[in-house]
């Protein structure tokens, strides 16, 4: 989405005033746009995931946040405990039947807009564990998931890539039709 | 007369500063902790049971996936066993790389333990520090099998790879800097006064209580008990390295978190003579047993115990003389040394838990299995 | 004392108890009174581990026991009727059964006699049936 971009009709400001000066300043500095795309501007930008480990993923999107990989660079480092305060579930770790439950309630406990990342093979599909009789077999099982980060567990880097996929996302939701996945190699 | 009424809390299963999916239902008198209860088995996969239907070297990764934090030790401890079963005599050079890979290990579980309990206790600063030498040792561990935290790097026999020719490098320069760093984990987190006030007195285990709830590992020795398997009963090639033991004297939380760090030193003596003796060692030395393609280990049981980042890890192989275990189990230190968390919570503030759940340094992974 | 020796006096004690390859294997019921006596006179003072098998047939518990801080093992077993599934606890004299024998009764559905806290541990409390017994059926996540 750009929001900056010139519009080949005549600006509002020119039906105003024919002052050069101001009419240049108003088309730098204000810009128009539908508000929803303006908060999607935002919230692609500042994205609140929750502290919510399961297994051994936990400990990558813990170094993701740590000095080295350093999600604050992107603006998501504000990891939030509560589900009520978050915008983004990272699921990273095997769920298992008896853990499914909670994790339904605390994404009902998450306010709207909300996505879901799938972290790992366990979270997307089982992984190692898809034969046992006490796992879930995927996250989409129980809720809707937005992006999946594949990996035993994901590497830092591959996470933040999938936090970079999900701003496309929220920013327009209409990208997921272009395959944007299709272009990392 | 005035009463005060108890009242419950739920910390858990999603909790920050349980480690993982761990609920303890705490029974509260004001703030004051009158009953923890302990409720797990949110992560339980049932390894045990899916080890069953895989063969012997099919159950090395699930391993990796117990102690997700030191996952080499895991490797190793089922490898060792399996090997016990089968008379398997290890090559010399595939030893020391065992011993230099799980001390890794060891650093790397250790480092994190004293990460997170600084993060724990409100120090977000603590949390940066072991975690960039954390970071050092998961690009070693890269090197030599391609994964940074479940390696699937131990065979049966041997171990997969030789160690690559940048890992020299790399660990050098490690072990060089690895004192002053630890140097400053002491005066940034355990000379803290702050630190020092939440963790000094708080949850003081008895050697006596210790021994009767078969606690193991840095929880067991804080207590003053030096047991450590590496020097009581050793295995692979133990014996031959010189370092020390660390015991604490009042078993606090403090004493528990100093024995990680203290640890690390001589985690950091033991690579250092490691590498010394496999760089003496001639380069053709085989790094695998001969061991059949298809392991098939004769009737038989074997239980196989040795020192991991937690504490004691066992193993119980059972073999029905067929390519599939017959039986795998696990004895998970961080399980056994969870189960006096109730006593040890008893009559503590509410915000001792988390130093208290924090000291035992629990992986959930381990616990559920 | 070598743990050969204590199983060779333990043998001599009780009559039932037979010495095979590496492990002691005690009748059901003398197993509360040769704990007490490992405990007690020969200072075998930690249980390490405990567990139990499924063998069709019949259950085996298995206890594997140390001395503290000395590192000596000795290993028990204990052959037990599959039907009745019934075994005396030793909680009372290592505290750290406790867990670990919910855990057997949880996976296998072993009942401990005079457990204080004889629950599932792991699994839900309203999970069928006991997943590491051999004829446990399942259906697995694969599509």
């Amino acid at each position: 989405m750009e929001v900056n971009k010139q519009s080949k009709e005549q600006h509002p400001i020119e039906t105003m005033t024919d002052d050069p000066v101001i009419q240049e300043q108003v088309k730098r500095t204000i810009a128009l746009a539908p508000l929803e795309k303006l908060l999607n501007q935002s919230r692609a930008h500042s994205i609140w995931p929750m502290t919510f480990g399961l297994a051994c993923c936990a400990i990558e999107m813990m170094a993701a946040g740590g000095p080295r990989f350093d999600l604050a660079r992107f603006g998501y480092e504000v990891f939030r405990p509560s589900p009520r305060q978050a915008d983004v579930m990272i699921v990273a770790g095997t769920i298992t039947k008896k853990m499914a439950p909670y994790i339904k309630r605390i994404y009902d406990q998450m306010p709207e807009p909300k996505w879901v990342m799938a972290m790992g093979s366990c979270a997307m599909s089982g992984g190692p564990f898809v034969d046992s009789y006490s796992v879930v077999p995927g996250t989409d099982k129980l809720v809707p998931v937005d992006v999946y980060v594949p990996g035993c567990p994901p590497r830092p880097d591959a996470l933040t890539q999938g936090l970079l996929l999900l701003k496309d996302k929220i920013r327009d939701p209409k990208v997921v039709e272009n395959e944007p996945w299709k272009a990392i190699k | 007369m005035l009463k005060t009424q108890e009242f419950t809390l739920n910390m858990g299963p999603q909790h920050p500063a349980t480690h993982g999916v761990f609920r303890l239902l705490l029974h509260l008198d004001g703030e004051t902790v009158v009953k923890a209860e302990p409720i797990m088995g949110y992560l339980h996969r049932g390894i045990e049971k899916l080890a069953e239907s895989r063969t012997y070297t099919q159950v090395i990764p699930y391993t990796d996936r117990l102690d997700y934090l030191a996952a080499m030790l895991n490797n190793l401890g089922y490898v060792q066993t399996v090997e016990k079963l089968m008379g398997i005599e290890v090559p010399e050079r595939a030893e020391y790389v065992r011993v230099i890979v799980s001390e890794m290990s060891r650093l790397a579980s250790h480092c994190l333990a004293t990460g997170a309990y600084a993060l724990d206790l409100g120090a977000f600063t603590g949390f940066m520090f072991p975690f960039r030498e954390r970071e050092k040792l998961m690009d070693m561990f890269e090197m030599i099998c391609g994964s940074r935290m479940t390696f699937n790097y131990m065979r049966i026999g041997g171990v997969a790879d030789d160690l690559p020719e940048e890992f020299y490098p790399a660990i050098k320069k490690f072990l060089k800097e690895f004192p002053a760093c630890v140097d400053e984990y002491d005066g940034l987190i355990t000379g803290n006064e702050i630190f020092q006030a939440r963790t000094k007195g708080v949850s003081v285990l008895s050697s006596k209580k210790a021994i009767q709830y078969g606690m193991s590992g840095p929880v067991l020795r804080a207590s003053g008990i030096n047991y450590d398997l590496r020097k009581k009963r050793p295995y692979g090639v133990y014996d031959k390295f010189d370092f020390e033991v660390p015991v604490g004297e009042n078993g606090d939380c403090f004493d528990r978190y100093n024995c990680r760090v203290l640890e690390m030193r001589q985690s950091h003596r033991i690579i250092e003579q490691a590498l010394e003796r496999l760089q003496e060692l001639p380069e053709e030395e085989p790094l695998n047993a001969k061991v059949p393609k298809v392991i098939k280990p004769p009737k038989g049981e074997v239980y196989h115990e040795i020192e991991g980042a937690k504490g004691v890890l066992g193993y119980n192989v059972i073999s029905d003389g067929t390519v599939n275990p017959y039986r795998v189990h696990v004895r998970r230190p961080s399980f056994i040394n969870l189960s006096l968390i109730d006593e040890m919570c008893r009559g503590w503030k509410v915000a001792d838990v988390v130093a208290i759940i924090g000291s035992l340094d629990i992986v959930l992974g381990e616990v559920d299995c | 004392m070598e743990s050969n020796q204590v199983m060779k006096q333990i043998k001599e004690k009780y009559q039932q108890v037979e010495i095979l390859d590496n492990h002691l294997l005690v009748p059901e019921t003398d197993i509360k009174a040769v704990m007490k006596e490992l405990r007690d006179a020969y200072g075998y003072n930690v249980l390490s581990n405990e567990t139990a098998v499924d063998y069709q047939e019949y259950f085996e518990v298995i206890y594997n026991i140390c001395r503290v801080p000395e590192g000596d093992m000795i290993n028990i077993k204990v052959k037990i009727d599959r039907e009745k599934a019934e075994i005396p606890s030793v909680v009372d004299i290592w505290p750290s059964a406790g867990w670990q024998e919910r855990e057997i009764f949880d996976l296998l559905g072993i009942r401990f006699t005079d457990h204080p806290d004889m629950r599932r541990i792991l699994l839900e409390d309203d999970f069928e049936g006991h997943p590491l017994r051999r004829d446990f059926k399942w259906v697995g996540g694969r599509d």
